[in-house]
This record gives structure tokens, C-alpha cells and sequence, in this order.
């Protein structure tokens, strides 16, 4: 079970490592690696390889906003239903239920703030259990998952020391 | 006419000249270098550790400390050295912090050796061990150590090495620049020796929380050691905090006041900006620090697997960040291997030899770099060897004591 996390905490650093090195960093077989890479592709606990890009930086226009939604909670489904519909929006980057004024947590991503505008006022508000949205709209991006956008933070060190 | 140089109190000038600092001048003259010649960890301090040194900062903390230290810091280094060692040190007597390990090594050489005593180090070694003895006006006596024997030191070898004047033992285990680690059986033969022949030591500990193979076993912590023991160790390789310069000594209440007499009045104190970062790492980086090794380990794997494959024998190092791989294969010595990889392959790695002519059919290679520079280092490396006419060969690695436990290839970390 360790060794699992191990793998996972590998990958979700950097996707692109082979199974190889992977085994001979965790003093495992090649074969276990990969079984058990698969193995966790097929529980969907390894949903997606994904890069994480700048894209201010690759001169792309994009919008994203952050949208604080309150739900009205449904019998029996709390506030899964209504989660859902929004989920099955494309424009919808990122769907978190979280604690405090507001339940719902919702990442959109669009190529213009009236696109996003629009989206929230057409689309999301008027959902059935949507009691109120704020939009907040992301003006920059310093740090995601984990990774500083724009890093001094460079290697210093004299090249050959004792 | 008289030159500047014979100024130079002469014991200074007949020094040798570091073998890094030669080698470091030609690699910043090269473009494009991967080097593997560093001796520092390639994370930078923890952020909660820096932060807590800049509100120190903000808050007026920039007089000096008692010469001592912090007493705050030395009660938590007690408190380390009890957890992680099982040696009880009294933080107001027994402890003082001093600036690096380097600091520690000179107060305890010159409080402790007298004019013509012999001082013995086990080789390969770290640079300064051997010019601090001789600024003291010791006698350096090497004990070479071979990589059949995993670059560990025997009983058996130090005994060879005594005449009526020997007085100290230096040793460094996990050892830069091999990465061997000693095991609990040898070091318990070293320390009955020690005991018999009223010998002391000197041990530098710097790297005991990088250690991958097995726990690591505190010189001091032995039967009969304490007292015999000056410890040094520090927060430079454990916390990734090597231009903070700060680390400590600890031992029995006459040699700590005898270095602090030096110590007080050649620095007066650590900086304490440098003091309540240590102290900040002490309480809260235990997280951080366990992530780091584990790190150093996997590439350390990484590392031992693409020596094997390109075939230099390199036994396993158990500790620290460094691979002390057998170039000898490729007829080159180890500053030619070395500045011919350099210039055909730009892969820095250091001479075996500036660790002592033990070295020599050796070079250093750091691990303490990013896997995607390692993997572009080792794949230049391959194609150096392989231009050197190396083939594949199995790697060798040190033949497990009887009664030690051997270590499995993804060993225990921190």
C-alpha cells in the first residue's frame, strides 16, 4: 500500500516518468509498476495525465473565473444533484462542495469576461436550488497545484564544492 | 628580493591547495555543464524555516547570543540528540553552537591536540580534516580505506596506524565523499579500541539524517563514548540550510568550555539569525527534512542503477548524496576522467584524489540534483564510458557483516 502512494505521489509530480525508473527508485520490479499503474487507471484513482501550462504566458486569451454558489440542499440527494448539472457544463473547469458562506466552489474557463458573464447569468443561476452566485474573476495565477507561475527561486549553488 | 609570500607564516604556505577549488575553476570556464560536483543539497531551505528567520528579523533579533548560543536552541538540539541518538547532553554545559560543522571541526582539533600529536583519518575524507589538524600543529596520520571493505574503517586498521602518540580518531560516517555508512558491530570494535588505548574522536555526523541504509548509529552513544566523543553536527545537509552556516558540538563539559574559550574569543557567537532559523527547523521541519530524504533516496537508486548499466563498478552507498563510482576501468586517473568528461560530455563530477590519494581511481558524484538533470547527466556519462571502451558489469557492493541485517534496495528513509 505504501508503495502505491509512492507511485501516485511519483506521478502526480511528474507524469512523464517511466515505469522503469519508477521501479528502480522504489526498489521494486518493472512489471509491478506498470501492473499496478494499471490497476489504478482501471479504479480511477488515476483519472487523467495533464500538463500543467502557463498560458498567459503562451499568449492565449483565456477568462477563468471563480464562482461562489449557495444551494438550496434537496431530500435525500443534499447538494449532489444540483453539483452534477453543473459538472456537466464544459465551460466548468472545477466542481467543489466546501464548508462556510457559500457550498459550492466553481472554476469556469472562458475566452471573454461577457462569455463567463453570460454563462454564469444564463446557465448556472437559474438552475433549480441555485439561491445566489458572486463571480470572481482570476487575474492572475501565482501558483497551481503546487507549482510557483513565475519562480526566482533558481539554482544558486557554486557549480563544484567539498 | 623578498617576495609577499614569504610573509606567510610557512605552516599556512606548505599547505596544498584544495584539489575542488582546481577543478571547480575549470567548470565555470565551461558552458552548458550538468554538475554532479556539488556537496549541498539542491532544495532550497523550507520555506516555514526562512520565514521564521525573516519575523526574527522583523521583531529586532540581531544582537549577539551567549557564546554558547541560544540556550533555547542548544535545549532543542539536546532534545534531537536524545530522540534521535539516545545521548544525553546538558544543554547549559555540554552543547555549543557553533558556525557549520567546519567551526565545530577546528575548535575540537585545536582544543584538543597538542604540538606533534598524532591525528588519525580514515581516507577517502572531506577536505579540511587533514589542514585542521596540521593548523594545529598535529600530525596527520591517513588510515586508507578500499572499497572492498565499503570505504569502512576497522578496528583492526586504526590499531595498525597507533604509535604512543596518537590522540585523536576523526571520523565521518555517512561519509562524504564515499557515502559509506558504518555499521553498529564495527563502530562498537572502534569504540572498545578507542577505550583501551585512551584515544579520542572526533565525530562529524553532519549527514546521520541521510542515511538509507539501516538507522544510523551515533558514535556517542556506544558504551564508555560520551565522555571520549567530541559530536559534531549541524543543519546544513539534514534542513538544506549550508549558507546559514550553523551547527554545534556537543560533548563532556571540560572540552566544550575549552572550545568555547576559542570559540568566544574568534567569533563570539553564531549568528543568531542563523540560531533561530536552526531553532525553527528543530520544532517544526521534521516533515520537510523526512521529504527530502526520501528523495535523495530514490535517486540514489536511480543513480546505482545507471552505474550499473554503464559499467562502473560503484559500491552502495548508504548514505549522504554522494556515488564514489570505479573509474579506474577507463585507464584514465581520476582528475584526467574527470576533465575529459568535462570537455567531451560537460558532466562535472569531482577527482576521487581531492579527497586523499585513496580517492585516486575514483570520482564523487552528487545525487543532490533534479532526477531530470541526473537522467541527462547519466546518459552523458554512458556515452562517455562508452567511448572509454567500459562494458557492462555487475556492480560490486560492501559484503554484509555477520549479524547485520542487509538492506533492501528500497530501504528505510529518515
Amino acid at each position: 500500500m505504501e508503495k502505491v502512494l509512492e507511485i501516485l505521489e511519483i506521478l502526480e509530480s511528474d507524469a512523464r516518468l517511466e515505469a522503469a525508473d519508477i521501479a528502480v527508485m522504489l526498489g521494486m520490479e518493472k512489471e509491478e509498476v506498470q501492473r499496478t499503474i494499471k490497476e489504478l487507471e482501471k479504479n480511477k484513482i488515476i483519472l487523467r495525465y495533464m500538463t500543467l501550462v502557463n498560458w498567459e504566458k503562451a499568449g492565449d486569451e483565456k477568462v477563468m473565473a471563480m464562482i461562489e454558489v449557495r444551494v438550496a440542499p434537496q431530500r435525500e440527494v443534499g447538494y449532489d444533484a444540483v453539483a452534477e448539472r453543473i459538472c456537466r457544463f464544459p465551460e466548468v473547469r472545477s466542481v467543489r462542495l466546501v464548508s462556510g458562506a457559500y457550498d459550492l466552489a466553481v472554476f469556469i474557463e472562458g475566452k471573454s469576461m461577457r462569455e463567463i458573464s453570460n454563462f454564469v447569468a444564463t446557465k448556472l443561476a437559474t438552475i433549480e436550488g441555485v439561491l445566489s452566485t458572486a463571480t470572481h474573476f482570476i487575474l492572475k495565477t501565482y501558483k497551481q497545484d503546487g507549482v510557483m507561475f513565475e519562480d526566482g527561486e533558481k539554482d544558486r549553488r557554486l557549480a563544484v564544492s567539498p | 628580493m623578498k617576495t609577499w609570500n614569504s610573509y606567510v607564516n610557512p605552516l599556512v604556505s606548505s599547505l596544498p591547495p584544495s584539489g575542488i577549488r582546481r577543478f571547480f575553476d575549470l567548470v565555470t570556464e565551461t558552458k552548458g555543464v550538468i554538475s554532479l560536483g556539488v556537496g549541498e543539497p539542491d532544495f532550497i531551505t523550507p520555506w516555514h524555516i526562512r520565514e521564521a528567520c525573516i519575523y526574527s528579523l522583523e521583531k529586532g533579533y540581531t544582537m549577539y547570543t551567549s557564546n554558547h548560543g541560544l540556550l533555547a536552541l542548544r535545549q532543542a538540539i539536546a532534545a534531537d540528540l536524545e530522540a534521535a541518538c539516545g545521548v544525553t547532553y546538558n544543554p547549559k554545559n555540554e552543547i555549543l553552537v557553533t558556525v557549520g560543522v567546519s567551526e565545530g571541526l577546528d575548535l575540537a582539533v585545536r582544543a584538543l591536540t597538542c604540538p606533534g600529536d598524532e591525528v588519525l583519518i580514515p581516507e577517502p575524507s572531506y577536505v579540511s580534516y587533514a589542514p585542521c589538524v596540521l593548523l594545529a600543529g598535529g600530525k596527520v596520520i591517513t588510515v586508507p580505506t578500499t572499497m572492498n571493505e565499503g570505504f569502512r574503517v576497522t578496528a583492526g586498521k586504526i590499531e595498525a596506524a597507533l604509535t604512543p602518540r596518537t590522540k585523536i580518531l576523526i571520523l565521518s560516517y555517512p561519509n562524504n565523499p564515499t557515502g559509506a555508512v558504518m555499521d553498529r558491530r564495527t563502530l562498537l570494535e572502534i569504540a572498545e579500541l578507542v577505550q583501551a588505548r585512551d584515544l579520542l574522536v572526533i565525530s562529524d555526523e553532519i549527514y546521520s539524517r541521510l542515511t538509507y541504509t539501516g538507522e544510523h548509529t551515533c558514535l556517542a552513544g556506544l558504551p564508555g563514548m560520551r565522555e571520549r566523543t567530541v559530536l559534531l553536527n549541524g543543519f546544513s545537509k539534514a534542513y538544506a540550510m549550508t549558507g546559514w552556516r550553523i551547527g554545534y558540538a556537543a560533548g563532556n563539559p571540560d572540552f566544550i568550555a575549552a572550545m568555547t574559550k576559542i570559540h568566544q574569543y574568534t567569533l563570539l557567537c553564531a549568528p543568531i539569525t542563523a540560531q533561530m532559523a536552526a531553532l525553527e527547523a528543530l520544532k517544526n521541519g521534521r516533515l520537510a527534512m523526512t521529504q527530502m530524504v526520501q528523495q535523495y533516496n530514490r535517486r540514489r537508486l536511480l543513480v546505482m542503477h545507471a552505474f550499473r548499466d554503464m559499467g562502473l563498478p560503484c559500491f552502495e552507498p548508504g548514505g549522504a548524496f554522494y556515488a564514489f563510482p570505479e573509474i579506474a576501468g577507463t585507464g584514465l586517473s581520476s582528475e584526467e576522467f574527470a576533465e575529459r568528461l568535462l570537455q567531451e560530455e560537460k558532466v562535472a563530477v569531482v577527482p576521487g584524489n581531492a579527497f586523499g590519494p585513496s580517492g585516486e581511481g575514483f570520482v564523487r558524484c552528487s545525487y543532490a540534483a533534479s532526477v531530470e538533470d541526473l537522467t541527462e547527466a547519466f546518459r552523458r556519462l554512458a556515452a562517455f564510458c562508452r567511448a572509454h571502451g567500459l562494458r557492462p558489469k555487475t556492480i560490486s557492493a560492501p559484503r554484509p557483516l555477520p549479524g547485520e541485517r542487509r538492506p533492501l534496495a528500497g530501504g528505510a528513509t529518515g
